[in-house]
């Protein structure tokens, strides 16, 4: 697999406890790398260092074969868990701010952001201050702001926190499309159903350790206790007659989960 | 584009566009002028308002001096008389001389229902006074006392010289220098104070949007608090400016419709001709200050007003760099407008120290207290414009510009540093190992 990032051994220590205690990822490019954890395992704190923002106490992170630094800031983009912008700038002028200091054009910035923009349906808030947009709308235009300049690294911490179904679906749509298109992305999160649908590789840390790594796929083997489900498309009868040959067994009608449902109904 | 630029640009076009930005920028030169305003007109209003002084002189020498003006009026009475005391009566004291002054001077009693005013004391005590005198001086018989009086009450002014490098002289006076020093002094503090507020509430403004995590992960620190502080100076540039040009119309509107002499005395000083000999004794003879227009304009030369002005923009720019910084750095480290104050106190002391040192050097402005606060950088710049009217050595200046602007660079760093650090501190307490790894990470 080829890395764009490793991380090796890193350590950072706060006053009164380790945030960090030797961890060590390695991230492919071209995948979606899922960062997981419960809250306060260190997950923020992690992709903090691998932004630059704050320095491992010892460790390296190695960027594309070469020791992480300020230069390669242009090359991430990065969406923290604490969402923030200008509440009183408008929307467009912001975003086009944003991506100047990311090293766009504003003419370049301004062209990305219309079609984003449009994909997205923001475009007629384009004029609007931040503060008149609902939390939903806001996150997009974060969203767009973070992958504008097209890095080849994406970090988001809890892209879905915030979103309702439909437009939760549309984000998971875009962020498959972004890797497709060649990007790296590191998704971080306590939201297991979302990691299955997006994740290739994960790397799980608990107090501050990393506990668990590789791809889903491999992970969700190793973790198999040898019980078997089948699942077929058929009908009640039928069901009853091959569940007769298995001791114990439940047979029930499929039923949607309540996200189908909501994505059923609004849509 | 270079990102510091961007970053002013915004810093620029976001506040100016402000609406309180517009509002307050018109409407503050009227609260200036309603400010100056409002003190004259009810000083008038109390200018109405006489006082009626009875006078009751048994000795028929001093009624005379007691002028009535706008404020007292004095009525003779030859005796006491029972409605002078009554409520009824419109008159507020009574000054009651009993003997002659001169021979007995406790013989005067003024007396009322009410606290005498101290103006009015004063105003009695110095007219009874100079009559006193006068007729002191009358009873030693001394020939053409008055002519010899009036001669006596020319003053004089000391003139004072000053020697440059080749032993040239050249007219000086103290008083001016020290006007136009403090007039500097007094333009880069107001400036700091207000504008450098304006920086600390820019910068925590990105720590209550949460911006600052996708700020430090776009551009650097530095870059970030330089473009904040240069770009809040140009709002006050732009500001001034507005400023300027509204005062320019407004006081000319309100001379035109005054027509008043003094708009007349203005553009006397402000005229160019004033400085010819000729126009100076053709303004002396017209009588009222014509003469005295001429000396300042005379006195103006010998401030070094090239290097004055020189030295102003430096030490503006530097001074205002250094506190916008300091102001930059409370911003960062803390989260909310209320934990600020305790930061802002000791940057205020330090500015108001600043300004005694000012004050206390204008009595000798080489002594060690202007020389070493002219030095130090936190007080450099509102000292040092005091001191240059008077002739500062060269190499002091270029001493005190240079620790000036390394301090001020260096702190506009460490207030970048403080911010990136600022994002990461959940109550934790940095130790001096930690302020030391934070200064030094790349």
């Amino acid at each position: 697999m080829d890395i764009l990032l490793r991380t090796d051994k890193v350590c950072k220590r706060f006053d009164q406890h380790t945030a960090l205690d030797e961890v060590s990822i390695e991230v492919g490019r071209g995948r979606i790398f899922g960062l997981l954890g419960p809250n306060g395992a260190g997950k923020t704190t992690l992709i903090r260092i691998i932004n630059h923002i704050t320095a491992p106490d010892s460790g390296s992170v190695v960027f594309n074969g070469h020791p992480l630094c300020w230069e390669d800031m242009q090359n991430i983009g990065y969406m923290p868990e604490e969402r923030g912008l200008y509440k009183k700038m408008k929307v467009g002028e912001q975003a086009v701010y944003l991506a100047q200091l990311k090293g766009l054009s504003a003419r370049d910035a301004r062209q990305r952001l219309q079609m984003w923009f449009e994909r997205l349906d923001i475009m007629p808030w384009w004029n609007r201050k931040l503060e008149e947009l609902s939390k939903g709308m806001q996150q997009k235009v974060q969203f767009v702001i973070t992958v504008l300049h097209e890095p080849e690294l994406l970090i988001f911490d809890e892209p879905f926190s915030g979103f309702d179904p439909v437009n939760a679906e549309v984000l998971k749509r875009e962020i498959l499309r972004l890797r497709d298109a060649g990007h790296t992305i590191i998704y971080s999160t306590h939201n297991m159903p979302s990691v299955e649908d997006v994740c290739d590789d994960i790397a799980l840390i608990n107090h501050s350790r990393l506990v668990l790594s590789g791809s889903v796929d491999e992970v969700k083997r190793r973790y198999a206790d040898g019980r078997y489900e089948i699942r077929a498309v058929t009908d009640e009868e039928q069901a009853r007659q091959v569940a007769a040959s298995i001791p114990d067994a439940i047979i029930q009608p499929v039923l949607p989960s309540m996200n189908e449902v909501f994505l059923r109904a609004v849509q | 584009m270079n990102k510091i630029n961007i970053i002013i640009l915004r810093e620029l076009t976001t506040r100016v566009k402000k609406k309180s930005f517009i509002v307050m920028t018109i409407l503050m030169p009227f609260l200036m002028v309603l400010l100056v305003m409002a003190p004259v007109l009810l000083g008038q209003i109390t200018g109405d308002n006489q006082e009626r002084i009875a006078v009751i002189d048994q000795t028929g020498k001093y009624a005379e001096c007691l002028k009535s003006n706008k404020e007292y009026v004095f009525v003779r009475y030859d005796k006491m008389e029972a409605s002078l005391k009554s409520d009824t009566t419109d008159i507020t004291a009574i000054l009651t001389i009993t003997a002659d002054l001169a021979e007995n001077p406790k013989a005067a009693t003024l007396s009322s229902s009410k606290e005498m005013q101290l103006s009015a004391v004063s105003y009695i005590e110095n007219a009874l006074g100079e009559q006193v005198r006068r007729e002191k001086m009358a009873s030693y018989n001394i020939p053409n006392l008055d002519a010899i009086l009036d001669e006596m009450d020319q003053g004089f002014t000391l003139n004072t010289v000053r020697w440059d490098a080749d032993g040239n002289e050249s007219e000086s006076s103290g008083a001016l220098s020290l006007g136009v020093g403090f007039l500097f002094t007094f333009l880069i503090y107001t400036f700091v104070l207000s504008y450098g507020g304006m920086v600390m509430s820019g910068v925590m403004e990105e720590k209550t949007n949460r911006i600052m995590e996708i700020m430090v992960s776009s551009v650097s620190p530095f870059q970030m608090m330089m473009g904040k502080i240069i770009g809040v100076a140009l709002v006050g540039f732009v500001q001034i400016a507005i400023w300027a040009v509204m005062f320019a119309a407004l006081s000319s509107g309100a001379m035109y419709l005054l027509g008043s002499s003094a708009s007349e005395a203005v553009q006397m000083a402000a005229s160019p001709d004033v400085q010819s000999p000729l126009a100076a004794a053709s303004a002396d003879t017209s009588g009222f200050g014509g003469a005295d227009f001429a000396n300042v304009a005379a006195l103006f030369g010998s401030i070094p007003i090239a290097e004055l002005c020189i030295m102003f923009v430096l030490m503006f720019i530097g001074g205002y760099l250094l506190y916008a910084s300091f102001f930059a750095a409370v911003g960062a480290s803390v989260n909310t407008t209320e934990d600020s104050s305790q930061f802002t106190l000791p940057v205020m002391i330090v500015i108001v120290f600043g300004m005694y040192a000012a004050i206390g050097s204008q009595g000798n402005t080489d002594g060690p207290l202007a020389f070493w606060s002219s030095l130090f950088p936190l007080t450099s710049p509102i000292v040092m414009m005091v001191r240059i009217p008077f002739g500062v050595p060269l190499w002091q200046e270029v001493l005190s510009l240079v620790l000036l602007y390394g301090t001020a660079i260096g702190m506009v760093w460490m207030a970048g540093r403080i911010y990136r650090v600022g994002i990461l501190m959940y109550g934790k307490k940095p130790t001096f190992k930690d302020l030391l790894k934070w200064l030094t990470y790349r």
